[in-house]
């Protein structure tokens, strides 16, 4: 809960104007968001979240801690939400990687948190200073165990803010961790970014769980030190909280409830962005980074008569899957581009029956508008 | 009559699921005497605790709000934990694999930090829950399933291993010192900053049919007549000590407590008196 230190603070910032990194909008977006403790362990490119938020969080009555690892960062995030904090942490590949068994320990005792992924060149150290977008999969199916997703990745430095909010409010209304996706190319893009003004702000409060979920599949946190004995476990276990790792129909039912709360609720979730969409025979499908070069394509052939359209997927997990079949019925190809070797083409794929071409850059750089624009002409010769 | 420390205990699952002979009853026990004694509201206590036999001993026996975390990690989630409730006795139960092997690195460096925790390591020299296999803590040349030909590694110190990373209390009892494992267990309780006890312990099903220690009073004569104070063992030569278990306290500071200076870094954001 924010205090009014807090809110006060935040306050004196409505409507100022900056220069600011996308790695800084994020942190900014977090602290409007109410939170009020970040675990975390240095790695490039997501490094500038962790100073803004060693910078900040004291003047929001927020606690910033750096851990010894990413380990142990993501389960300090996991501590302060159970007791009571809105809590973030920020890495990237190989840190987002040693986070993956605790981000399945949020899921299964359903706590909220977000984990941004500022996502660099992999596998292992890769190339560490350069950009990719080839985390789509892992923060999908990183951790083991049958489970859903919630994730966003932004493509510009407002929207960095705009949508960490949007992350927060997510994880404690559906009791789930959420990922933000970012990439190092926004993460380090320094554009203008203006602050939002809290009065205007429709924060999800811890436990304000009134009608939070339509489904119904989300019970109420129970909070420490009221007398409860709250037994809060990573093991399968019942209604009440208590282990039960034998009964079949215990461990179905807690499972398909959490997956159900987020896959039922997913028209509540799913933003997506579609321009030119009318009346385009071929649909270019980007996100984060990679969208920008993609919609600057798009806008040439546009004026150059090409029937193209534009679609952007703002939240990757759950996926848009039935948006797509729709679309998918009534052009000839959809193109991908995107920083990997075909993430996100790959799940479009299950969802289309028309050719999905992709439009794929590694190596640390993101496509040009010249090489969409070429792909986008290529694709729409008959 | 019901008898008095009952009211700890989540009366409706047990007994416990450990094996006969097991320590870690002793340790519960300790525990909730300590408790006692201190007259803590058990409200006021958050148990975190990893994965193995010993972190069961307060979750889910403990009557208390508790946070049963992934295997080595407990002392990190209580990190996060203390920082928001700062008032909260927030105690971690864990055992040698658990907080000497795979999270062997947060222990240091909460330790380091001096973050106001209390800390039991429940060593039993082995990873009993898995069936018996070698822990950083089993002794050299012993047998186990995964040390089929003798163990080849030599022991860590752990509780010497807190201490020289900064902790404000580290000492070291055995099950069979029950009384002063109490005593010690209030001092660690009533620690502010980081707080450790390496309760050595037993386990006779995984560990003692190994060793020839096949039951629990085996093992409690063997820690008698094993066990040297801190104060003797200053006196002997590490060619006595071997296979000696030290028993006391290893240290004692009062460090500034870690959340302690994060609030205090808050407060003077608020005067405008930091830096």
């Amino acid at each position: 809960m924010q205090t009014d230190r807090a809110t006060g603070y935040l306050s004196t910032l409505a409507g100022k104007v900056q220069f600011a990194l996308g790695d800084e909008a994020i942190a900014y977006g977090a602290l409007f968001a109410g939170c009020t403790f970040f675990g975390g362990y240095p790695i490039t490119p997501a490094s500038e979240v962790a100073e803004t938020m060693a910078r900040e969080l004291p003047n929001v009555d927020g606690y910033y801690v750096q851990f010894e690892d990413e380990i142990g960062s993501i389960a300090a995030v996991i501590g302060a939400s159970r007791a009571g904090a809105k809590s973030m942490t920020a890495t990237s590949g190989p840190g987002f990687s040693l986070m993956q068994e605790n981000i399945g320990y949020a899921i299964m005792t359903e706590t909220p948190c977000v984990v941004v992924d500022v996502q660099r060149s992999g596998p292992s150290t890769g190339q560490a200073t350069k950009p990719a977008q080839a985390d789509v999969l892992q923060a999908r199916w990183g951790t083991h165990g049958d489970h859903e997703m919630i994730a966003f990745a932004p493509n510009s430095v407002q929207e960095c803010l705009d949508v960490m909010i949007e992350c927060f409010n997510l994880s404690e209304r559906y009791r789930h961790p959420v990922v933000l996706l970012a990439d190092g190319e926004i993460g380090h893009l320094r554009e203008k970014l203006v602050f939002p003004d809290p009065a205007d702000l429709d924060l999800f409060p811890r436990g304000g769980f009134d009608a939070a979920d339509e489904a119904g599949l989300v019970e109420p946190m129970r909070a420490y030190g009221e007398g409860n004995a709250v037994h809060i476990t990573g093991s399968t276990h019942k209604e009440n909280g208590m282990r039960d790792v034998v009964s079949q129909d215990v461990h179905e039912r807690l499972i398909t409830r959490c997956c159900a709360k987020i896959d039922k609720n997913r028209d509540n979730i799913i933003r997506v962005e579609e321009r030119f969409m009318d009346d385009a025979e071929t649909v270019v499908v980007s996100f984060g980074a990679d969208s920008r070069p993609a919609l600057g394509a798009v806008v040439r052939a546009r004026n150059e008569g090409v029937k193209v359209g534009y679609f952007r997927p703002i939240s990757i997990w759950p996926f848009c899957g039935e948006r797509l079949t729709q679309i998918g019925k009534r052009v000839r190809k959809i193109l991908v581009p995107e920083m990997n070797l075909g993430q996100l083409a790959r799940e479009i794929e299950r969802f289309v029956s028309v050719p999905v071409v992709r439009v794929s850059k590694i190596g640390g750089v993101a496509h040009s508008v010249e090489e969409v624009y070429q792909a986008i002409i290529e694709n729409s010769r008959s | 009559m019901e008898h008095h420390l009952l009211k700890y205990l989540r009366e409706e699952i047990l007994p416990t699921t450990h094996c006969p002979g097991c320590g870690c009853g002793q340790v519960l026990n300790a525990f909730v005497n300590a408790i006692d004694t201190l007259r803590i509201d058990p409200r006021g206590i958050i148990s975190v605790t990893g994965i193995g036999c010993s972190s069961w001993i307060p979750s889910p026996y403990f009557k208390g709000d508790t946070l049963h975390t992934t295997h080595g990690r407990a002392i990190a989630f209580a990190t996060g934990v203390k920082v928001i409730r700062p008032d909260s006795n927030v105690v971690v139960i864990a055992g040698d694999g658990d907080l000497a092997g795979i999270g062997g690195n947060h222990l240091i460096h909460a330790a380091r930090r001096n973050v106001g925790l209390t800390v039991y390591l429940v060593n039993n020299y082995i990873y009993g829950m898995t069936g018996g296999q070698v822990s950083p803590t089993t002794p050299f040349g012993v047998v186990t399933s995964t040390t089929p030909y003798t163990n080849a590694e030599y022991p860590l110190k752990i509780a010497e291993l807190v201490a020289a990373a900064g902790a404000n209390y580290v000492a070291r009892w055995t099950t069979y010192h029950i009384r002063k494992l109490i005593a010690s267990m209030e001092e660690a309780l009533q620690t502010k900053g980081f707080a450790f006890i390496e309760i050595v312990s037993q386990c006779p099903v995984a560990y003692g049919r190994r060793v020839g220690l096949r039951d629990g009073v085996a093992f409690m004569e063997y820690f008698k007549e094993n066990s040297v104070s801190v104060r003797k063992s200053k006196t002997m030569s590490e060619e006595e000590l071997e296979g000696k278990i030290v028993v006391g306290r290893l240290a004692r500071r009062e460090r500034v407590e870690f959340t302690e200076s994060l609030r205090k870094i808050i407060e003077e954001q608020r005067t405008g008196t930091g830096a």
